[in-house]
């Protein structure tokens, strides 16, 4: 099922939660909606599913006018950040819940019921739980269940709430691969939110970087990292020098020294250079767009980490770049820097 | 020091607590066993037996029902003026039974609002069961909303959000999931609501009209019969009111224990 969003625009209050919001999601994505909290990635993965209203604008589910049904009549399986299983019911009644509560007319009869909810948690490789209540079940289980129970209405679209938010390091590793191997099984249309960059990279097909109600950026996970399309996803995925600079007639500077990279077609004014720290290529003393002391090194697995005080005219600004480890780096060593890769984006915050 | 204390607390128990409830049942058995029961097999005694079974059964019936949709409507939904409701909510606590027994004689009474319509039509709700059983919903209220009300705020809407988005109609999620997470809570609110509706005075005493046989409840006659120096017969009705109370207490202390379970299983 192919989810388009058109110009949507919700607000709380004064607090504009999505800003004239569009997106298009293909049949069989699994698409990461990322930002930080209060970007309007819950919001809009909850007017997808019919649990809010926007003000303005469309949501449609194959060309047909969703806004016109009621999250019952969507078909969209929901998984909540913290599971909102039924706590008086066993796990066997709560993946039952969807085909319990269906009409009379469409209700699959007890043995169909027993069939079909066995076959889920078969799926989730919890079958041996289904006697059990949600308060006897850990935090990773609870979220298992929590997606059988969706899927058992045979969503078209499944939409997930922060789904390894509230779970412990070593569980969500595991979950993400399970989410990931599940879906490319049933193959239904997902989306599912998460402030964790490493998440959204590492589970989904494309990836949405929000900000403020709007979208930064949308694609791949490739794509967002090497091509961040704003100075927002520089720094918000992956870790980035940000260095305030002034561009001017092809030149960029930093304080008053004219560093030697490429400014061709950039904007003239107040900007913000972002290098990735694995960019940043040390080189002897002298050479180099950019000139440092090194106050600071620790060093884990292949990498370096180096503190480097950058000289700047009127003083100087700390820096952390991350070396291979094959040059040594000693505190007290001036050493010039040149960035491999880099974006200059206009305006400073 | 805590022996002193706990001392304390005890000789306070017992003179405000349990001395008073020895005095009521020495006092119903004071002529023995056959006395008692022929004093509650008064006719006076058995009517007001009967009504104030029926007056606790319709006004924990009403409650039951308006409870449940005011703790719904507050606890899950946003409006404007849920403050002000769950204010309203509490004002029968916070009124004298008095009070609230001379609002319905000024609403139903011969000079009230509504008294010369009601009159013409010949429906009596002073002096009658419908005027004690509007006394006592009015007096009892707040117990089923209050209990439910910290309850179902605390579970929140996500399970509710879950039915819907699984298909579940509005009834069906109320019934399914609401109702049964708030179970042992309600069985709560309707109890200390009965205990409430069968021992209420003040409020009945205003609209009752004290016709013997007819408009006393068990706290009423257990008044008249005492002033009227029957003791046997007076203490032997507050000695069924003082059974309540106990059979009430132990059932509260049940209840508490399965609420104290239920709202644990809640976490996450």
């Amino acid at each position: 099922m192919a989810i388009e969003v058109k110009n949507l625009v919700k607000k709380f209050g004064t607090f504009a939660a999505l800003d004239h919001v569009d997106l298009r999601v293909a049949d069989g994505e699994l698409l990461a909606l990322l930002g930080p909290s209060g970007s309007g990635k819950t919001t809009l993965l909850r007017i997808i599913a019919g649990l809010d209203w926007p003000d303005s604008g469309e949501v449609s589910f194959d060309g047909q006018d969703a806004l016109a049904h009621g999250a019952g009549e969507r078909n969209v399986g929901f998984v909540f950040q913290h599971y909102a299983l039924f706590r008086h019911m066993t796990v066997f009644e709560n993946v039952a819940f969807g085909l319990r509560v269906q009409p009379r007319a469409v209700r699959k009869d007890e043995a169909a019921i027993r069939a079909r909810v066995k076959e889920l948690l078969d799926l989730v490789q919890l079958d041996w739980l289904s006697d059990r209540y949600p308060s006897q079940l850990s935090g990773g289980q609870r979220q298992r269940i929590a997606l059988a129970r969706a899927l058992a209405i045979e969503p078209r679209i499944l939409l997930l709430d922060e789904p390894f938010g509230a779970l412990d390091a070593k569980v969500r590793k595991e979950l993400r691969q399970w989410l990931r191997s599940l879906h490319s099984e049933i193959h239904v249309t997902s989306i599912f939110v998460t402030h964790d960059q490493e998440e959204a990279l590492e589970v989904a097909n494309r990836v949405v970087v929000m900000d403020k109600g709007r979208i930064e950026q949308v694609g791949t996970p490739g794509d967002v990292y090497d091509n961040p399309a704003t100075a927002f996803v520089h720094g918000f995925i992956g870790e980035s020098i940000v260095l305030p600079v002034d561009v001017s007639e092809g030149c960029v500077r930093l304080g008053k020294k004219v560093l030697n990279i490429a400014a061709d077609g950039l904007e003239s004014g107040a900007s913000r250079l972002f290098i990735r720290r694995h960019d940043m290529q040390v080189e002897p003393a002298g050479t180099g767009a950019l000139e440092g002391a090194v106050r600071h090194v620790r060093t884990f697995g292949p990498i370096q980490r180096a503190e480097v005080a950058l000289s700047v005219v009127d003083g100087e600004t700390l820096i952390e770049i991350d070396a291979p480890r094959d040059r040594p780096l000693q505190v007290g060593d001036v050493i010039g820097l040149h960035p491999r890769r880099f974006r200059i984006f206009a305006g400073q915050e | 020091m805590r022996f002193l204390i706990t001392a304390i607390a005890l000789i306070f128990l017992t003179v405000f607590v349990v001395l008073p409830l020895v005095v009521v049942f020495a006092q119903a058995f004071a002529k023995g066993i056959g006395t008692y029961f022929a004093a509650l097999g008064e006719p006076e005694a058995l009517s007001a037996i009967r009504l104030t079974l029926l007056t606790a059964f319709i006004s924990v019936s009403l409650n039951l029902v308006f409870g449940v949709i005011a703790a719904w409507a507050i606890s899950k939904f946003e409006f404007r003026g849920k403050t002000l409701l769950i204010t309203l909510i509490d004002l029968p606590f916070s009124v004298s039974p008095v009070i609230s027994g001379l609002v319905f004689v000024l609403m139903f009474g011969a000079q009230g609002y509504w008294g010369p319509w009601l009159q013409s039509h010949n429906i009596h709700i002073l002096f009658a069961l419908p005027g004690i059983a509007l006394a006592t919903t009015f007096v009892t209220f707040p117990f089923v909303a209050r209990s439910l009300i910290p309850l179902m705020q605390e579970q929140g809407t996500q399970e509710e959000e879950a039915a819907i988005s699984l298909g579940a109609s509005g009834l069906q999620t109320f019934f399914r999931v609401t109702l049964p997470n708030v179970k042992w809570g309600l069985l709560y609110g309707v109890l200390l609501c009965n205990a409430r509706a069968m021992g209420e005075f003040g409020a009945v005493s205003v609209v009752s009209g004290h016709i013997r046989g007819e408009t006393n409840t068990m706290p009423l006659l257990v008044e008249i019969l005492y002033n009227e120096y029957q003791f046997v017969s007076s203490f032997a009705i507050a000695s069924l009111l003082a059974m309540l109370a106990l059979i009430t207490l132990i059932a509260k202390t049940i209840l508490e224990r399965h609420l104290d379970e239920g709202q644990l299983s809640g976490g996450d």
